[in-house]
This record gives structure tokens, sequence and C-alpha cells, in this order.
């Protein structure tokens, strides 16, 4: 295994890291605040009316999901998973764009490291980067929630 | 650094601006007779409270929580939670799908600097990073598929332990760490930092890894289920246990939530535990509240504060166990 150096700074896979996940949280920041605005004064209509939705957010959110989609989706099964993609012309599912980049920036960050670990030779935390990159990916994929609860 | 949060704090402003403008939006709506559609199903009741109230209430708790949680050293989900789910007519599935959003915008935010200002180490985290987020996935879908009253008792359970914890606890700002173990000497955990107030380069190393390591299944576990971020468990065992100076302890747990709380916030969105007039408000919230704690921590006092944060949570703690239990004594 070759030896890593102790070192002040940070290294490059850690500054690499670093880079991306700023980009990352401005790009999905700055997209959250063009999304809500578009959402809040009406530009693009929501899916559930603004002045109906305190209806909706005391619903568990089984029942919550299956009240929107019966008054307002139409769709076959209520929209859990990825099936807000197919939504993303109403202004409130809009707004799930921005989240899910905030929430798949790291997956990102993890897959541009691999490859720097694995060239200085630092197997164990590469492979560790590719189980983290596995398990975050398993997450985003909606397969552990499919079914509802 | 100075300059990201600049940045941040101008975007936050922006939309805490549209945020605050929302009555007026919703007036607008409705004096264009912007009607539903007819429903088929009987549209719950709402109460007597205009739906705007809540979002500007919410944007408003949530900045006065964003400058506390700065000044009491805590991270805004485990203030956001039990606060909002106890005092907000929110469902708690959505409560908790924002809690970890609003730990991970946080730190998302101060992630970057901290990594490159190599505060935060990436070779501490990734290993913790793996157990804990592994854990927060199965929290998460353990925490939604049970009955709500009993989230609520464990949660109230949960604050009320958090709460001992941070009364309990102490801090070591260099721990001693007279022998690196095998584990961490494998893994070559271990770095430098330049500490200011000494004007020195720190030298630290950790040991007690593997039940550090282990810790951190039922920290990830307990992240996911009540959405709560973790840093009130991450500092203690990366400082007292597995010996990591405090600094580096405080920025690589914040810059594990952006790890942890990401597969966690991953199912919550999966399972639709997203409302977006709940998650934005909100996270322009803290955001802009952290912005202001971090200038009046130059001259509030960090010991009241902390004290203020142990009643909040005692308060919040109680407000979960009755709620969860339904005795109805507080309210």
């Amino acid at each position: 295994m070759t030896e890593i150096k102790i070192q002040k700074s940070a290294t490059p896979e850690q500054l690499l890291y670093a880079d991306i996940l700023e980009k990352g949280m401005f790009f999905g920041l700055a997209l959250i605040i063009v999304t809500f605005i578009l959402y809040l004064t009406g530009i693009m209509s929501p899916a559930v009316p603004l002045d109906q939705i305190a209806g909706y957010w005391e619903l568990p959110v089984k029942e919550y999901l299956a009240a929107i989609n019966t008054n307002f989706l139409h769709l076959a099964h209520p929209p859990t998973g990825w099936v807000w993609m197919t939504l993303l012309g109403k202004g409130d599912f809009l707004n799930f764009l921005p989240i899910a980049i905030l929430g798949g920036v790291t997956i990102v960050c993890y897959v541009a490291i691999i490859p720097g670990l694995f060239k200085r030779g630092d197997k164990a935390y590469a492979i560790m980067a590719i189980a983290e990159v596995l398990i975050l990916t398993l997450a985003a994929s909606g397969v552990l929630s499919a079914g509802g609860h | 650094m100075k300059d990201l949060f600049r940045r941040t704090g101008v975007a936050g402003l922006l939309l805490g601006c549209f945020t605050a403008l929302i009555p007026a939006l919703a007036l607008a709506n409705e004096a264009a007779g912007t009607a539903a559609e007819a429903a088929f199903m009987p549209m719950p009741a709402a109460g007597d409270t205009a739906w705007w109230v809540w979002p500007l209430l919410l944007f408003v708790v949530t900045f006065v929580m964003g400058i506390i949680a700065v000044l009491g050293g805590v991270g805004g989900g485990v203030l956001f939670v039990p606060i909002i789910g106890g005092f907000f007519p929110f469902h708690l599935d959505f409560v908790r799908g924002t809690g970890l959003l609003v730990a991970l915008a946080g730190s998302l935010a101060a992630g970057p600097g901290l990594l490159k200002a190599n505060l935060a180490s990436l070779r501490l985290a990734l290993p913790v990073a793996l157990i804990a987020s592994t854990m927060a996935i199965a929290g998460a879908m353990v925490g939604l598929a049970l009955p709500t009253n009993v989230v609520q008792i464990l949660l109230g359970a949960t604050i009320l332990g958090i709460v001992v914890i941070m009364y309990t606890a102490k801090k070591s700002d260099f721990p001693d760490v007279p022998k690196a173990d095998n584990l961490s000497t494998a893994l070559r955990i271990t770095g430098i930092y330049h500490e200011p107030s000494s004007r020195k380069d720190i030298n630290w190393q950790i040991h007690r890894t593997i039940p550090g390591l282990a810790t951190f299944i039922l920290i990830g576990f307990m992240a996911g289920m009540f959405g709560l971020g973790a840093g009130w468990a991450n500092v203690p065992v990366l400082n007292l246990m597995m010996g990591a100076p405090l600094k580096i302890s405080v920025a690589t747990s914040k810059f594990l939530l952006a790890i942890t709380d990401t597969s966690a916030a991953w199912i919550y969105l999966n399972k639709g535990c997203v409302i977006p007039m709940i998650v934005v408000p909100s996270l322009v919230g803290i955001m802009l509240g952290s912005f202001i704690g971090v200038r009046l921590l130059k001259v509030a006092k960090p010991s009241m504060i902390r004290w203020m944060v142990i009643g909040i949570l005692l308060f919040a703690g109680l407000k979960a166990m009755d709620k969860g239990l339904g005795t109805g004594l507080m309210g």
C-alpha cells in the first residue's frame, strides 16, 4: 500500500469533494429560490391549490398522498418514489427538483473522489467510497420505499 | 468562507422576502377567485386559521431557531423536529422529512469550508458515514412504519435523553490519545490542523475506533428514525470516545450530517414526506437565522443560551411525550 503523508493542508480528494459539494449546494439553493418563487407567485400552478394545502398537511403521509391523488392528481397510484419527475409542470412538485439536487450532490462527490483514491493506492477508502455510493443510490432509487407503509 | 456566507446569505434573504410575501400572494390568489377543481375525496378540515399563517409563522420560528441553534452550539434539526412537531399542525411524517432536509442544508452550507480548512476530516468521516448512513436508512424505514404516537413517545424520550447528554457531557479540546489503535492506524485516520489560539500545529489521532464506529449504528438509526440530524451525538462520540480534538469533532460531525441525512432524506422524499410549503420556509428561516446567529455569537453569553436550549428541549421533549401518550396535559 502506498504510504500517505500526513499533511497540514487538506488532501486532493478532500478538496475535490469540497469543491463539488460547494457548487452543488449553491446550484441547489439557487434553484430552490427560483422554483419556490414560481410556485408562490402562481406562475406555475400547483397540483394542490395554495388555499387548500392546510387541509392536507395534518394527515399522515399515506393518507395525504391518497387524498391529493384522488382530489387533484388522478394517477393510477399515489405519487411516491420518482413519480414527482412526471409532475414537474406543477409548481409544488417542481420544488422537488432542487431538493433532489441537494440530496444527490453527495453521491456525485463520492463518485468523483474514487479514481483519485485508487490512484494513490488508498484501496480501503476507495472501496468504502464505492460502498457509500451504492448505499446512497439504493436509498435514492426508491426501491426501499416501494409499497408505502 | 466569509464570501460563501455572504453569497448564501443574499440568496436566502431574497427567498426570505418572498416567504414574507406569502400572505399578500395568498390574498391575491383568493381575490382572483382561483377556486380548486371539484374534489372527489372530502377535503380534510383545516381549522379557522388562514393557510398562509402557518408557513409565515414557520419562517419566523425557524429564523429564531437558527439563531438559537448557532448560539447554543446545536444543530437545527434537533430543535426543529420536537418544536415544530409539538406546536405546529403539520403531521410528524412531514416534520421529520423537513427536519432532515434542514439539517442537510446546514451541513451542505458549512461542509465545503470546513473540508477546505482541513477541520472536517474526510478520512475520519468516511468510515463513520458508511455505518451511520446505512443505519439512517433502516431508521427512516422503521420510523415511517411505526404508528405516529409510538414515534412521538420515542421522540420525546430521545429528546429528554439529549437534554441529559447536554447537561452532563463534558468536552475536551485536546483529548489524551496516548496511542492510536490498530484499526485507526491501518486506516490512517490522523491529521494535523493549525490552532490559531495557541499558534501551534496540532497532531491528532484517535483510539477506540471499533466501539466508536459501533456507536454510530445507533446514532444513524436514530437520526433516520426521528429526522433529528445527529450532531448532538456525533460530537461526544468523536471527541470523548474516539479522542478527536473538539474542533475536528465538531467540524467532522457537521460535515457528516450531509451524508447521514442524505440517505434518510431520500427515504422520506421517496415516501412522499416532503411538502415544499413546509420545507422551503424552514430551510430559509433556519439559514438566515444561522447567519444572524454567527454575528451575535461575538456578544452573546454562551452559557445562558446553552441553558435556554436545554430548557427548550426539555419542554419540547415533554410535549412530544404528552402528544404521543395523548394525555393532553400540555395543551
